[in-house]
């Protein structure tokens, strides 16, 4: 395997979907080449932050024309059995 | 326990079955559980606050009316982004001027493992992620950084790595080929990486490739 072909099954291999045979040439050329072991290493580490990162917040008026929009629409279509007339 | 505990810790399965009998508090408490979500994919595709806002509200009245033909094949946060994912790819499409066209069609032939660019800054990380996410000013990196890809591959790693959804959820949800998904995926994740560990890397422990290709 060359890094090329590395970075073709770097997805597989990250998420942990790739097949058995290529995992195992996968890490015989991991072992022999470090370059390639600290990029496989950078990129879990991306992924776990913007894994565990932090959602942006709702600001606290768009919430609330949410739950109002959400609560209108509801009383339309659950007391009258259907969207009011226009 | 009061009622507000009671809808605090009860199962989305449950809380779906309480709003399709009309129980309105059990699906507001759906809303409140996945609305941060929901808002922050829509402001991570669109870039644009009230255009997130909008996107927020047309997928819950989304849900809300098609709740009804929800029958849990996916969790119900897996059904709610893919609404999401479809309100925003409509405003992207909007912007562009493009009604029907597919976002695949125009960029179907790049996307192949041929071109995967090479990493080029290649260095163990100062800190672990577990330190990093401590910090508050990793947060503005991260975004930079997901800012500066482009949008096809912004929109895959956000379904993908950043909200969890399978590869093929994330195809589904943009309308992509499964394969397209993959080299997008990981274009994404190769430049996220290049753009942190300019940052984050430890220039002491950079790696230079002795030759490209071995």
């Amino acid at each position: 395997m060359k890094c090329a072909e590395l970075l073709a099954t770097l997805n597989e291999y990250v998420d942990g979907t790739v097949d058995p045979a290529i995992c195992e040439v996968f890490e015989k050329h991991m072992a022999g080449c470090n370059p390639c072991q600290v990029v496989v290493d950078n990129i879990r580490k991306t992924i776990t932050l913007y894994r565990d990162g932090r959602p942006y917040q709702l600001p606290v008026e768009c919430r609330q024309r949410l739950h109002s929009a959400l609560r209108e629409r509801w009383k339309e279509t659950h007391l009258t059995g259907g969207p009011a007339p226009a | 326990m009061t009622n507000e505990t009671t809808i605090a810790v009860t199962s989305d399965v449950e809380l779906v079955g309480r709003a399709k009998k009309g129980n309105l508090d059990a699906f507001e408490a759906l809303a409140n559980r996945y609305e941060q979500r929901v808002y922050s994919l829509a402001l991570r595709m669109l870039r644009q606050e009230q255009d997130a806002e909008d996107v927020t509200q047309q997928t819950f009245l989304s849900a809300m009316e098609n709740l009804k033909g929800f029958r849990g094949e996916a969790s119900f946060s897996t059904w709610v982004l893919r609404i999401a994912s479809h309100a925003a790819l409509k405003v992207i499409r909007k912007r562009k001027g493009l009604d029907t066209v597919s976002l695949e069609e125009a960029t179907e032939e790049e996307d192949s493992y041929g071109s995967i660019p090479h990493p080029e800054y290649i260095a163990d990380w100062r800190q672990s992620p577990e330190e990093l996410v401590r910090k508050n000013e990793i947060q503005r990196l991260l975004e930079d950084a997901l800012a500066k890809l482009d949008e096809k591959h912004r929109l895959v790693f956000l379904l993908r790595d950043v909200e969890g959804l399978s590869v093929k959820e994330a195809a589904e949800a943009l309308g992509l080929s499964e394969g397209n998904t993959k080299v997008r995926l990981l274009r994404a994740r190769l430049q996220l990486r290049e753009e942190l560990t300019r940052t984050l890397g430890d220039p002491e422990r950079r790696v230079v490739r002795t030759h490209r290709d071995h």
